[in-house]
């Protein structure tokens, strides 16, 4: 067996704090409780990934989860996500109206240029689009060229800009998935909030080289990707765990502040026809329930930031 | 590379002497929550990568960090509420980058106990003198911010070499004699305590922390639902208790702040705990009093139980 050099025995970053210098270690505990408008308990944002999977995707430097397994041409894969943005989606509008929840919309660049009917109806609606990056094949990595990555979240930004005629200011990576600079360049090119830290339920100020980031809480675990076909759990394990994270919050929100209930919803997982009613199961309970304001990322950021210092 | 590892003997399930815990409890109950650090960029080790993306790793990386930024504090605050004193598995640079958790800790006399330093610092390729230092350096390094002479071990990451039970046990009692090193939870041999043979002869005890009630094992591994989760707690428990009317049993919930304290699933956690220690018969207790209690009252019995079996059958 080799053996390893002293060196790993050496802790350089072993100091109170994280060992970078992202954002100020601090437990939730400790915080300044916020208060949402109009004496609501839970900020709900549910969150809507639009994506375009290509079919001839390269998956550098992993194959995004999601996306093609097959050879070449993983048509099983590729009509499936389709579905999402064809029909899927549909139900998901129709939910959303019937039970009065204000949606995020995170869009892929690509499939607004791709699907302009789409991109016109989440734009005639006046909802907040977030970019999802390029499309679900560029991610950003550890290790990336800089100025390679600089021009795809520049051209990014600049076409959904342009095609949505919003400012766009939040943000998630494909797969949240980061190069060691993301936050520079995304802060510097006019971001303001984004989702890819999963590491705090609140929002908090996040360093980067070009000015603070506001880190938004979007957990992966109550994603209905990572849930139904990550964990192979069904479609009423899913709207059962939301049920069960939304009473721990509300109750925890009565001695501690605000707290915010993001869901992750994709449609061409939640949208198949076996599987909606347990989503409109749960906007049932939540739309109409007194403690929840239903609102976007955005608005919820600026509250968030508002109410500090 | 051996057969087998050679730490225990043979020992069935039957016939065994009787153990029974303080009171007449059937089962000895305890949680062990592991508290750890995950660095964001460590070292390569040849033999195992620390994560799957290159750095930054955020889906690790920052799931952990949630556990000790929020979830810790979830856990800690349910526990409190069913008396429960944690036993703490920990990376021990913890407690120079979050002493705050340490400190809450230590009001509420939880057990602290060695998981190396950072969970992404493994054991494979470590000399016999590195893996030493390193042991070493996390027993130290409890000792100065707890006062506590370090009794279990767990191996970071679970990674181990063929030293790794004599070397936390010769350790131990270099540092601070028999108090220290005296437990492991790094073998899923059982249910019920069993003495180690360690080069130096050291009284010592494995103590079962179980891997299927492991909440990571569960979630990740698995991929249980929460509510599925809850119950198999009580299903484990159901049993150890009833077969603990015969025999004293061990059940050992070990947790991460950054699984079990999560918003939608700390509710089936809750009624689990509820159920367990609403039982009369259940010594909710630390990793540390069942080995001390052991290793005085049994672990002498369980030696000649084990020798007479064994040479009986005739077991190699």
């Amino acid at each position: 067996m080799a053996t390893l050099n002293d060196d790993y025995l050496k802790y350089p970053e072993r100091s109170y704090g994280m060992d970078h210098d992202r954002y100020e270690w601090s437990m939730l505990q400790n915080r300044k409780a916020v208060e949402w408008p109009n004496e609501k308990k839970i900020a709900l944002w549910v969150n809507v990934g639009l994506q375009f999977f290509p079919l001839n995707q390269k998956g550098i430097p992993f194959k995004v989860p999601g996306g093609m397994t097959k050879p070449y041409p993983d048509l099983r894969h590729y009509s499936l996500r389709d579905y999402g943005n064809r029909v899927g989606i549909y139900r998901f509008l129709k939910a959303f109206d019937n039970y009065d929840i204000t949606p995020t919309f995170a869009m892929n660049t690509r499939l607004a240029e791709r699907i302009p009917y789409l991109a016109n109806t989440i734009i005639e609606r006046g909802d907040e689009i977030m970019c999802h990056g390029f499309d679900m094949d560029k991610l950003h990595y550890g290790g990336q060229d800089p100025s390679e990555e600089k021009e795809l979240i520049k051209m990014s930004l600049d076409r959904l800009r342009n095609l949505t005629g919003q400012d766009i200011t939040g943000w998630i990576s494909p797969a949240k998935n980061e190069s060691e600079n993301t936050p520079d360049i995304l802060a510097e090119n006019g971001i303001n909030h984004f989702c890819d830290w999963v590491n705090d339920d609140m929002p908090y100020e996040f360093n980067t080289k070009n000015g603070m980031l506001t880190a938004m809480p979007l957990p992966t675990e109550l994603d209905d990707y990572f849930i139904i076909n990550n964990n192979l759990h069904s479609a009423e394990d899913w709207a059962d765990q939301v049920d069960d994270a939304f009473e721990f919050l509300l109750q925890e929100s009565k001695s501690s502040g605000g707290r915010v209930l993001g869901l992750n919803i994709h449609p061409w997982v939640l949208g198949q026809p076996h599987r909606i009613q347990y989503l409109e199961r749960v906007l049932e309970k939540l739309g109409s329930h007194a403690d929840v304001w239903s609102t976007s990322a955005v608005s919820i950021a600026n509250t968030w930031k508002n109410q500090q210092n | 590379m051996k057969e087998d590892p050679g730490y225990y003997d043979y020992w069935p399930y039957e016939n065994r002497p009787k153990i029974q815990w303080p009171n007449g409890a059937k089962v000895a109950f305890w949680v062990a929550p592991n508290i750890e650090f995950y660095e964001l960029n460590p070292p390569d080790n040849p033999f195992r990568k620390p994560w799957p993306q290159p750095s930054p790793a955020l889906p690790g990386y920052t799931c952990r960090d949630w556990g000790n930024r929020v979830g810790h504090v979830r856990q800690m605050e349910l526990l409190e509420k069913y008396g429960i004193r944690g036993s703490i598995s920990l990376s021990t640079a913890l407690c120079d980058h979050h002493p705050e958790i340490i400190e809450m800790c230590k009001e509420r006399n939880w057990e602290f106990f060695s998981h190396g330093i950072y969970n992404t610092r493994y054991t494979y390729g470590m000399t016999e003198a590195q893996e030493r230092e390193m042991i070493k350096d996390s027993i130290e390094t409890i000792y100065k911010h707890t006062n506590q002479k370090c009794a279990g071990y767990l191996a970071p990451a679970l990674s181990h070499s063929e030293n790794t039970l004599d070397l936390f046990a010769e350790v131990g009692t270099e540092l601070f004699g028999d108090e220290a090193g005296i437990y492991s939870c790094d073998l899923f041999h059982d249910d019920q305590p069993t003495p180690i043979h360690l080069r130096s002869g050291k009284k010592f005890a494995s103590i079962p922390y179980s891997l299927e009630m492991n909440d990571t094992i569960a979630y990740l591994v698995q991929k249980i639902t929460p509510r599925r989760y809850g119950k198999e707690l009580k299903d484990n428990f159901d049993r150890l208790y009833a077969e603990g009317a015969e025999n004293g049993t061990i059940m050992c919930i070990p947790t991460h702040n950054y699984q079990v304290s999560n918003a939608h699933r700390i509710k089936a956690y809750e009624e689990a705990l509820e159920y367990i220690t609403g039982h009369s018969d259940v010594w909710v207790t630390t990793g540390k009093e069942i080995a001390q209690y052991f290793l005085d009252n049994y672990y002498d019995m369980a030696m000649v139980d084990i020798k007479s079996k064994n040479k009986k059958y005739g077991n190699a």
